[in-house]
C-alpha cells in the first residue's frame, strides 16, 4: 500500500515540476533557473508543513515520500549550477546554490510553523 | 573555419552543457514537445517519476538514521543521482540524439524523482531541531559539494569516454 501511494504521488509531483518549469521559464526569460528554483521552494514548503503534523504514514508516503520528493529535485539543481558555471555565470551559480538552500530552509520552517498553528 | 575557431568549438564542445535537464525553451524540439499532444512526454514524466522515487524509498528503507544522525540515504541517493544526471545529459546530447522521451522519462522523471530538495532540507532542519547542530552543518554543506563534484564527474567522464570510443 505505501509503494502505491508513493507511485501515485510521484506519478503527479515529476510531471508537476515539468509543467511549472515550463510555465515559468515562458513568463521569466533568464538565465536564472527560476523554475527549479520555484518547485524546490515550494515543494520544501509542503514537506516541512507535513513534517510539523503527527506523522500518519499513508499521507507521508502519498505527499512526502512521493509528490514532494517527486516535485523537487537535487539532480537539475545541480545540473543547472554546472551549466551556469560553465556558460561564464559564476555569479549566478553562486546565487543559486545560496538562495535555494536559504530558501528551501526557510520555507521548510514556515511549513512547520503553519503545522503548528493549525 | 579556421584552426583557431576549430580548437575553440571543440574546446567549447568539450566543456559546455548544450541544454538543461528539466526544461529549456530555447531548444525548439522542447519547446514543441507537447504538440500535438502532451500525453506521451507527460506518461514518460510520470512513469520516471514513479521507478525513481519508488528507488529512493527503497534506498531510504534499507538505511534508515536514527533522529540527530547523518541521513546517508538521502546523501547518497542525491550525489549518485547528480552523477548520474551528467552522465545522461551528455548521452542525450552527443549519442543517443534520436529519442525524444529518453530526457522526459530519464532525466525529468526518473532522476528528479530520484533525488530530492524536499527531503534535504527537512531533513537539515530535523537534524538542527534534534541538537545536532554539527550533523545538520555537515549534512547541508557536503551534500552540495559532493553533488556538485558528482554532477561535473560525470559529465568528464561520460565525455571523455564518449571521445575515446570514437577514436
Amino acid at each position: 500500500m505505501t509503494l502505491l501511494l508513493i507511485a501515485l504521488g510521484a506519478a503527479i509531483g515529476a510531471p508537476l515540476r515539468y509543467l511549472t518549469d515550463r510555465t515559468v521559464q515562458a513568463k521569466h526569460d533568464s538565465v536564472f533557473p527560476w523554475g527549479t528554483f520555484s518547485v524546490n521552494v515550494a515543494g520544501s514548503l509542503l514537506l516541512g508543513f507535513l513534517a510539523g503534523l503527527p506523522g500518519d504514514p499513508a499521507w507521508t508516503a502519498l505527499l512526502g515520500t512521493g509528490f514532494c520528493g517527486a516535485l523537487t529535485t537535487y539532480s537539475t539543481f545541480s545540473y543547472e549550477t554546472l551549466r551556469l558555471t560553465q556558460d561564464g555565470f559564476r555569479f549566478y551559480a553562486l546565487v543559486n546554490v545560496i538562495a535555494s538552500v536559504v530558501a528551501g530552509l526557510g520555507a521548510a520552517g514556515l511549513g512547520l510553523l503553519l503545522a503548528q498553528a493549525v | 573555419m579556421t584552426e583557431r575557431e576549430l580548437a575553440d568549438a571543440e574546446r567549447s564542445g568539450a566543456t559546455r552543457a548544450p541544454m538543461d535537464s528539466d526544461v529549456d525553451l530555447h531548444m525548439p524540439a522542447v519547446e514543441a514537445e507537447l504538440r500535438p499532444s502532451p500525453w506521451p512526454v507527460l506518461s514518460a514524466i510520470s512513469a520516471g517519476g514513479v521507478v525513481g522515487a519508488l528507488s529512493r524509498y527503497l534506498v531510504a528503507q534499507a538505511w534508515p538514521h536514527q533522529s540527530g544522525g547523518f541521513p546517508w540515504s538521502t546523501f547518497v541517493v542525491n550525489v549518485t543521482g547528480c552523477f548520474l544526471i551528467g552522465v545522461l545529459m551528455v548521452v542525450i546530447t552527443e549519442v543517443v540524439t534520436g529519442m525524444p522521451l529518453l530526457r522526459p522519462f530519464a532525466g525529468v522523471g526518473l532522476l528528479g524523482g530520484y533525488t530530492t530538495f524536499s527531503t534535504y532540507v527537512v531533513d537539515i532542519q530535523r537534524a538542527a531541531g534534534a541538537g545536532a547542530a554539527w550533523v545538520a552543518l555537515s549534512y547541508l554543506a557536503l551534500t552540495l559539494v559532493c553533488a556538485l563534484l558528482a554532477v561535473a564527474a560525470g559529465t568528464a567522464l561520460t565525455r571523455a569516454a564518449v571521445k575515446g570510443a570514437r577514436r
